[in-house]
């Protein structure tokens, strides 16, 4: 088991978020959480690359403990993250980017094949490696997070809502994308979504949360045609 | 047109220090979003550490002055910056979390507890600066006789300048502190010890308003221990002329204010010295409060 979640309980000042959180991620899988406005997803998120403390409960990955390191030591050990809204460094340039989601390396070589991977993967960044990531559309800009996550070559790659304020089009292409690296790189991925669909469609597991608990757990197929999830997050039909 | 030439070179190696000591304002801010309030008297330090190595170590007795100037360059800005990093970590990183207004009160803390420091250890008087180290004291150049001090200031604040310029916007550790600056949070997730760069900007800050202080103290002679009071805010106007936070800003708005100040002292009068200092920064904080090359302060505060 790659990554094991036990218990997770998470406070914002006297405000509980995670009432006890229990997941868990298989090395090559892809598995999502799905789940409405402010149920929790993020902070999951956010905890597990120990950005958040959590107040009780543990996270381990690859059998360590890891909900006491610092995000960086997290981040070493090969947990990668591309949060929610992208956080990119606007103000610097493409390839800066890209070189600081490889600040963990030591490396050399390691990291400028790992560059060129990215742009292989993504090969209008390498056409504008030299432009500031501000500049970015929309969809570059989600490809440039996903690359600089990826640069630290991480064993989990933790996705939130990569889908947020794309075209249809565009979100097909990067869950693609998502896909390839899965298959070809091997990288295992926890994906937060609210596309319910465009997750499911990638994701062999999900897991749908509510107000801070997880209140299912199925194979993608069975999310697919459960009633609810589909009056919830399937629009429905 | 010849004393405009003087003026200009007292005004760029004024500038050039208020432009090492903004840099050090500057930088803080731009990863903590923080005034390091004591960051004058570490200025005042390097102006006494300068003073110990000449008066009471006597440096220029054993090495010749161009090895003893770099001698105490490097001795200041080492010992600067290492009471740059223990200040971080005993009045700042403990309130890294705090409310804001802890953290300044903290930093108000820090001045104080210097600057009585100084005044401890070297008493309150002035001290003076001895003279020789330049053995030649003009430089003849187009028919100008310019004092060659005032030139070996503004190369040294030059030459550091654009080091730090090629560290910052080069490597990849400029690169992680500008990303601090940005976005804490994100620079985290992306795996960089916001520690370790908090660190660093508490070695290179200090190491600069450090060596600034042992400048004024060759260019001018006399050294106080309130001297970083004055000079300080003077730097800080500078580093929101330029816009706080950013670095080529503070390099700019040093140099500026610099030049301002000696062509205020000149042709209007040796009164306006310091006060053209205030007109300036209260001219920006009405016209233009992010500086001539800031930008989101909105988002920063
Ligand atoms: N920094 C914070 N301070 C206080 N409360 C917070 C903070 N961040 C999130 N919360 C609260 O915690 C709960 C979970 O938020 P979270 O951001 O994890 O939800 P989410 O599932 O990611 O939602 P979304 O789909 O909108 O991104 C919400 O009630 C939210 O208001
Ligand atoms: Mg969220």
């Amino acid at each position: 088991m790659l990554l094991k979640v036990e218990g997770l309980v998470v406070k914002y000042g006297h405000i509980e978020a995670l009432h006890g959180i229990d997941l868990h991620v298989e090395e090559g899988e892809v598995v999502t959480i799905l789940g409405a406005n402010g149920a929790g997803k993020s902070t999951t998120l956010l905890t597990i690359s120990g950005l958040i403390r959590p107040e009780k409960g543990s996270i381990s990955f690859n059998h360590k403990p890891i909900h006491k390191l610092q995000p960086h030591e997290i981040v070493r050990l090969g947990i990668a993250q591309v949060p929610e809204g992208r956080r990119l460094f606007g103000t610097l340039t493409v390839r800066e980017n890209l070189l600081l989601g490889a600040i963990t390396q030591k490396d050399k070589q390691g990291v400028a094949r790992m560059e060129d991977r990215i742009y292989n993967l993504f090969p209008i960044l390498k056409e504008r490696s030299s432009q500031l990531a501000g500049t970015l559309s929309g969809g570059e800009q989600q490809m440039l997070a996903i690359g600089r996550a990826l640069m630290s070559r991480p064993k989990l790659l933790l996705l939130d809502e990569p889908s947020l304020g794309l075209a249809p089009l565009l979100v097909k292409s990067i869950f693609e994308t998502l896909e390839e690296i899965n298959r070809n790189e091997g990288v295992t991925v926890l994906l937060v979504e609210q596309n319910a669909r465009a997750a499911l469609s990638i994701a062999h597991r999900g897991y749908v949360m509510e107000t801070g608990r997880i209140v299912l757990s199925e194979e993608a197929k069975s999310l697919l045609v459960n009633p609810d999830v589909k009056k919830a997050y399937l629009g429905g039909h | 047109m010849e004393n405009f030439l003087q003026q200009l070179l007292n005004g760029l190696s004024l500038g050039g220090i208020y432009a090492l000591i903004a840099l050090g304002y500057t930088m803080v801010y731009g990863v903590l979003k923080l005034i390091n309030f004591a960051h004058g008297d570490l200025f005042t330090i390097g102006a006494y550490v300068g003073f110990t190595l000449l008066v009471s170590v006597g440096i220029t007795d054993s090495v010749d002055p161009m090895a003893a100037l770099i001698i105490m360059g490097a001795t200041v800005m080492l010992f600067v910056a290492t009471l740059g990093v223990g200040l971080e970590r005993a009045a700042y990183r403990p309130l890294r979390h705090s409310p804001r207004l802890s953290a300044v009160v903290s930093a108000l803390g820090a001045s104080i507890f210097f600057q009585n420091a100084v005044m401890l250890i070297y008493g309150a008087r002035f001290h003076v600066y001895p003279q020789g180290l330049f053995t030649k004291s003009t430089l003849s150049l187009f028919g100008l006789y310019l004092p060659l001090v005032k030139v070996f200031v503004l190369m040294v604040s030059l030459v550091v300048m654009t080091l730090l310029y090629f560290f910052i916007q080069k490597t990849l550790t400029g690169a992680a502190i500008r990303a601090v600056a940005i976005d804490h949070n994100a620079a985290r997730l992306v795996g960089i010890n916001v520690d370790k760069v908090v660190t660093i900007v508490f070695v290179v800050g200090p190491a600069l308003g450090g060596l600034a202080g042992l400048m004024v103290g060759l260019l001018y002679g006399q050294i106080t221990f309130t001297m970083g009071w004055l000079y300080g805010l003077k730097a800080f106007t500078a580093a929101i002329l330029g816009g706080i936070g950013n670095i080529p800003g503070a390099m700019l708005g040093g140099i500026i204010l610099g030049i301002i100040e000696s062509m205020a002292s000149a042709y209007l009068s040796i009164a306006w010295k310091d006060a053209v200092t205030f007109v300036v920064l209260i001219l920006i904080l009405t016209i233009r409060p992010t500086g001539i090359l800031g930008e989101r302060i909105a988002e920063k505060v």
